[in-house]
């Protein structure tokens, strides 16, 4: 027995789970930081499945390193994006989005 | 039941503990601390799968310095932050429950076909992997062979990034310095020019 975390079932069903879990706050919540949080949410399970399919290959790292661009690129993203949510609180003394419509008709 | 298994049950329950945490919070302090929970919990699952530099570039990045940005920001905002949903519409409540509901149905779905689908393959266990495998001299081989090009594009991307952060973020109104006198001169020497004016008071005007 003891096949429990170690078959990549396991990992990517744990992955899948993350990512609706994050899905459903960023479309849920209103709070801008939350819904910034549950993006890293996703991205997170994307790379636990990438590195659980990574594991199948011995040998081969490509997994990994494409793991390693999306850390780098969430990094980035959560820099921009809490930077926006400081300048929108600037600008209208309000952290959720239903309060950025200035686009509206 | 072995340690492995343990582990890997101990950190798959700490992420989704600290998921669900990160979008049920009603304050987003919990909510950040609940990413914690569940950067931590997939950092274990990376050592988990010998991945053992990116558990620790996953701890450097994502728990010492995203966590501390959304930290940073929420302290920043104060009482601000948002405690707690606003009221709003009946029409918006019921889209976003309805959107909601389409993705949990959708995961659903989807987890109910993979898991009820018969065939006769079974699992098939992960092999036996060396010490190599996920070590910072195997990633970064790869990383500075074959990936090469989009490594320098992601240093780029990360220095656009931050020039960009600190364009967005900072405020207009520290940006003007006070008003400056009108001689650059004056400015510059800060004081009489010649000793026959030691004694006088400067009044801007002999330049």
């Amino acid at each position: 027995m003891n096949i429990l975390g170690n078959v990549v079932e396991h990992y990517v069903l744990l992955s899948a789970l993350i990512f609706t879990i994050g899905s459903i706050g960023f479309l849920v919540r209103r709070n801008v930081l939350v819904q910034l949080m549950s993006i890293e949410l996703m991205l997170n399970a994307v790379n636990l499945a990438l590195v659980a399919f990574n594991r199948r290959h011995v040998g081969d790292m490509n997994g990994q390193v494409f793991s390693f661009f999306i850390i780098a690129v969430a990094a980035a993203e959560a820099a921009v994006g809490l930077a926006i949510v400081l300048s929108f609180y600037r600008l209208k003394q309000s952290v959720f989005s239903d309060d950025a419509d200035q686009l509206r008709l | 039941m072995n340690v492995g298994n343990v582990f890997f049950a101990l950190c798959s329950v700490a992420a989704l503990v600290g998921a669900i945490c990160t979008v049920l919070a009603k304050n987003p302090i919990r909510g950040a601390m609940g990413l914690l929970l569940t950067i931590v919990g997939i950092a274990g699952l990376f050592l988990k799968l010998n991945a053992q530099f990116l558990a620790a570039i996953q701890l450097i990045v994502y728990a010492g310095a995203v966590v501390v940005l959304f930290v940073f920001v929420i302290m920043l905002l104060g009482p601000d932050a948002g405690h707690g949903e606003p009221k709003t519409e009946p029409t918006g409540r019921v889209l976003r429950g309805l959107s909601g509901l389409l993705m949990a149905a959708l995961a659903l779905v989807s987890l109910a076909l993979v898991l009820l689908q018969t065939g006769d393959d079974k699992p098939q266990r992960f092999g036996h992997v060396g010490p190599q495998h996920g070590s910072v001299e195997a990633v970064g081989q790869q990383l500075f062979t074959k990936a090469i090009v989009p490594f320098e594009l992601a240093t780029a991307l990360l220095i656009v990034a931050v020039v960009g952060a600190i364009a967005v973020a900072r405020s207009r109104h520290q940006v003007r310095t006070k008003k400056q006198s009108p001689s650059a001169t004056r400015r510059f020497f800060h004081g009489p020019l010649h000793p026959r004016d030691a004694g006088r008071p400067l009044t801007g005007e002999e330049l």
